[in-house]
């Protein structure tokens, strides 16, 4: 059976679900959305359910970066530490309309976009997004995460199992 | 008049540009090259004594001729008074003398007027950008830096 890949299949299935039902994530919050995301991530909306209620404060620990808040082009770089200390698999969520497109911020300060600097997996708009649209973002995110192959994770074949089942 | 403003017109009789106390702010407007001087007299004089120098700032009226104002509030604790001098500069080259000798304060905020504006201090004694980053070109807050420019290391260019 596994020259069919089915073994690679189930395992993968297996490994996806138990990533998704253990985000650890960390809070990069720069701005007025982490207000946002101290709702969303407290007991009224409760993470928690969704397997993502456990802040790390470290990158070193963290699965899903949450990057909450506008970015400046002093800060970018900072940013771009932060995502590269991460271990892999990870995943970013841009969380609100500053770190989607620069938002409203199209001047001298402001980054037009994370994804300029960082790959992103779920973009969640909103100024600031409720809590509803965050926990939306976060069950795409755990569907991105169930249909990746878990194997390829971090290599290019990435890019064609994103596209292909989200 | 307030009694402040009628000393410093006293004081500096060729300085002074223009005075009001619009709202009760008292406000003097003086030459740039009387800067150094009335700026001593405000720091040390036993009567007057500002001791903060609270906030540096400047405006660019752009088609106005001096084109920027450099923009300085005082506080005086003893006195619960405020006062605001203005400093017209011109639009080529410009320049001010620091005040970060008299008042530490000074220090920042004069470096944070070169970074968005460009005016720099006369022997200020590290006068780099404090809000961008060196590679930053133009400042900016002046009224002719494009609102959408994009920077060169973050580009695209426009």
């Amino acid at each position: 059976m596994s020259d069919q890949g089915w073994f690679t299949s189930r395992s993968d299935e297996l490994i996806g679900w138990a990533r998704k039902w253990s985000i650890f994530q960390y809070p990069f919050a720069t701005a007025c959305c982490s207000m946002e995301y101290m709702s969303v991530s407290c007991s009224h909306y409760d993470l928690e359910r969704f397997g993502a209620g456990w802040p790390r404060w470290t990158p070193r620990q963290s699965d899903v970066l949450f990057v909450v808040g506008t970015i400046s082009h002093k800060m970018a770089p900072v940013l771009k530490t932060i995502y590269d200390q991460m271990c892999e698999p990870k995943w970013v969520i841009a969380f609100g309309v500053c770190t989607c497109t620069g938002g409203f911020y199209n001047n001298y300060a402001t980054v037009q976009g994370i994804d300029t600097i960082i790959p992103v997996d779920i973009y969640i708009p909103g100024c600031p997004p409720r809590p509803e649209t965050v926990i939306d973002g976060l069950l795409k995110l755990h569907e991105k995460i169930q249909h990746e192959r878990a194997s390829m994770r971090g290599r290019e074949w990435v890019k064609e199992s994103a596209t292909a089942n989200v | 008049m307030s009694d402040l403003i009628q000393t410093l017109r006293s004081r500096f009789p060729e300085a002074i540009l223009d005075s009001h106390s619009h709202a009760g702010d008292d406000t003097v407007v003086i030459r740039p090259e009387a800067l150094r001087a009335v700026a001593a007299f405000l720091h040390d004089d036993p009567e007057v004594g500002f001791e903060i120098l609270m906030d540096v700032t400047a405006v660019d009226y752009y088609r106005r001729k001096p084109r920027f104002e450099v923009v300085y509030h005082f506080l005086c604790h003893r006195r619960n008074q405020r006062l605001r001098i203005k400093v017209p500069v011109a639009g080529k080259d410009p320049r001010v003398a620091t005040l970060q000798d008299l008042w530490i304060s000074a220090n920042w905020m004069e470096r944070e007027v070169w970074d968005m504006f460009g005016i720099r201090f006369d022997h200020h004694p590290d006068l780099r950008r404090i809000l961008m980053y060196e590679e930053f070109e133009g400042h900016a807050l002046r009224k002719d830096y494009r609102v959408d420019k994009r920077q060169p290391l973050v580009g695209p260019v426009n």
